[in-house]
């Protein structure tokens, strides 16, 4: 029966591997695979040694399962899911930073324009169209708010609260739809405008993104001494850092010719970009975290804290990946001409 | 049918804006009662705080939640009425004080009888957004007439910005729930007011919030 199955498999699985590509669908069962790894590892120190307290790793690897879970559905379905589920991180993730920092009661209805921003933003991706995504929110939503902020009227604090709510769009919106971005970019040189590696520059940056602190966690945690950055998050240290950019850029070198059409060499400069962009994008937080005296941004995922704590990382990641893609191929996406064009 | 309409009701508009759009980070979820009778008693700013108090608890325990609620304001109109007293479920209270042989409270005391959870605010009405109001003493009638009934305090925290007195326009933001220790009547109603205080403030403390002005 499952052996017939897997002879012929159904239609709708056929279909969503040919949309994705066999790397993508690799790559995602490999990330399932390593999760049973992980959770069988975790069952086996738990049998042997009953004693020590694994109560955290534990609820991190079945939050993982959720999430690995959550993500391949958003990822296989459809398109249009795809970029739903990236607006609704980003949508978490502003949520999560407006309900930390201090906001000013004034500020009621700005903060609904940041929020409506979100759909605007993801609706530029879903559209493709290039020109206004990548200035949307750096130029009119910057120019926008401060207006929306002026018409209320109340001034005390009105540079603070412009900045911080800026400043939280930029990161949680912004550089968050990148990854959305990628989905739908078409390369030039690929037949009848196919977006065919969108799935796996998606993967790529995503998988590595979280590996990348995964394995800056262990180096860290097995050989860690040196503290890199003390006063900011003291748990850091550069074996962590330097073990974390070597084993990432390692998996790069290897997966991103499969999954991205990358050289090898192109694929190792995309590894170090993610690695290095992912440590700053979590010490950046972290230094947010620490200003607010707070230990965790949330507490919307068990074992890892909030939203914010996940993504992080990806906040530095996407763009300067994105950009890194972007220069690297041509790619044609709608500038001054878009869908308004007659 | 009622009691559909209201299981509807919550499973399809309040849960979804709660837990999704807006989120719960819930402090000691395990202090909650897990059956009646029992009292929550919390710090009111905001419509949304007796859907997030209500939210606390399994679809299935909706029947026996019964937030308290001002007559005054809540039978404005039939509609109002209606909603207040089927979906949401409401014992209506009295606000003002006449000299009548029946206690106001005696909708409370009745729905103890039928080991049903209460939902009271002691500020009386949502006062200024995330700020803490003086608490009322008809708390402390209920605590000296039924001292074997627990009553936990919740302090809240996020309502207030969300959806404050006179705003009609929902801004999201994540909601705190800290649930405290049971209180203990112990003869006095000054001294039960002045734990109930006592336990809000320092709930309150544990949060840290930023103020919000």
């Amino acid at each position: 029966m499952l052996g017939n199955w897997f002879e012929s498999p159904p239609e709708w699985l056929n279909a969503s591997i040919e949309r994705l590509g066999e790397p993508v669908v690799i790559t995602i069962a490999s990330i399932f695979g390593l999760l049973v790894v992980s959770t069988l590892l975790l069952k086996s120190i738990k049998a042997i040694k009953p004693g020590i307290n694994l109560d955290e790793v534990s609820q991190r690897i079945s939050s993982w399962w959720l999430m690995a879970g959550v993500f391949t559905f958003a990822m296989v379905v459809d398109r249009a899911v795809s970029i739903f589920f990236f607006a609704f991180i980003s949508y978490l993730a502003i949520k999560e930073f407006f309900s930390l920092i201090p906001t000013r009661r004034a500020d009621r209805r700005v903060l609904f324009w940041a929020y409506l921003s979100i759909p605007l933003q993801y609706y530029w991706v879903y559209s493709e169209w290039y020109g206004v995504f990548i200035i949307f929110i750096p130029v009119y939503m910057f120019l926008f708010l401060p207006t929306r902020m002026v018409m209320i009227g109340e001034t005390d604090g009105f540079h603070r609260s412009a900045g911080t709510i800026h400043w939280g769009m930029m990161l949680t919106i912004y550089c968050i739809s990148h990854t959305a971005f990628l989905l739908v970019l078409r390369r030039d040189d690929v037949a009848d405008g196919a977006t065919a590696p969108g799935a796996g520059y998606v993967l790529f940056l995503v998988v590595l993104t979280q590996l990348n602190d995964v394995c800056q966690f262990l180096w860290g945690k097995s050989l860690g001494k040196r503290k890199i950055i003390p006063k900011v998050s003291p748990g850091k240290t550069w074996a962590g850092f330097l073990g974390g950019v070597g084993s990432t850029t390692l998996l790069a070198w290897w997966a991103g010719p499969h999954l991205m059409d990358f050289t090898p060499n192109q694929s190792i400069v995309a590894g170090l970009i993610i690695s290095i962009a992912g440590f700053i994008g979590d010490v950046n937080i972290s230094a947010v975290k620490r200003d607010l005296h707070v230990k965790d941004t949330g507490s919307t995922i068990p074992g890892h804290g909030g939203i914010l704590d996940r993504i992080d990382s990806l906040t530095y990641t996407a763009p300067l990946f994105f950009h890194y893609v972007y220069y690297t191929f041509t790619f044609h996406t709608f500038g001054s001409a878009g869908p308004l064009a007659p | 049918m009622n009691h559909f309409l209201r299981m509807l009701f919550f499973a399809i508009v309040v849960r979804p804006i709660m837990l999704v759009i807006l989120g719960m980070n819930i402090r000691n979820r395990e202090k909650l009662p897990d059956s009646g009778p029992a009292i929550l008693v919390a710090n009111h700013n905001s419509h949304l705080d007796v859907l997030a108090l209500m939210c606390l608890f399994p679809l299935k325990r909706l029947r026996k939640l019964r937030p308290v609620a001002a007559q005054d304001y809540f039978f404005r109109n039939p509609f109002i009425k209606w909603f207040a007293l089927r979906i949401m479920g409401i014992l209506p209270l009295d606000r003002e004080v006449k000299k009548t042989r029946t206690s106001p409270l005696a909708g409370i005391y009745d729905a103890i009888e039928r080991k049903e959870i209460i939902i009271l605010f002691p500020e009386g009405s949502r006062g200024e957004p995330e700020e803490l109001g003086r608490f009322k003493t008809g708390i402390a009638h209920i605590a000296k007439k039924h001292p074997e009934v627990p009553i936990i305090p919740c302090f809240m925290h996020g309502m207030g910005k969300a959806l404050p007195k006179g705003e009609a326009l929902l801004v999201p933001f994540f909601l705190d729930v800290f649930v405290g220790e049971p209180l203990d009547w112990e003869g006095e109603k000054s001294k039960f007011m002045e734990s109930l205080t006592c336990q809000m403030t320092g709930l309150a403390a544990q949060g840290d919030f930023p103020p919000w002005e």
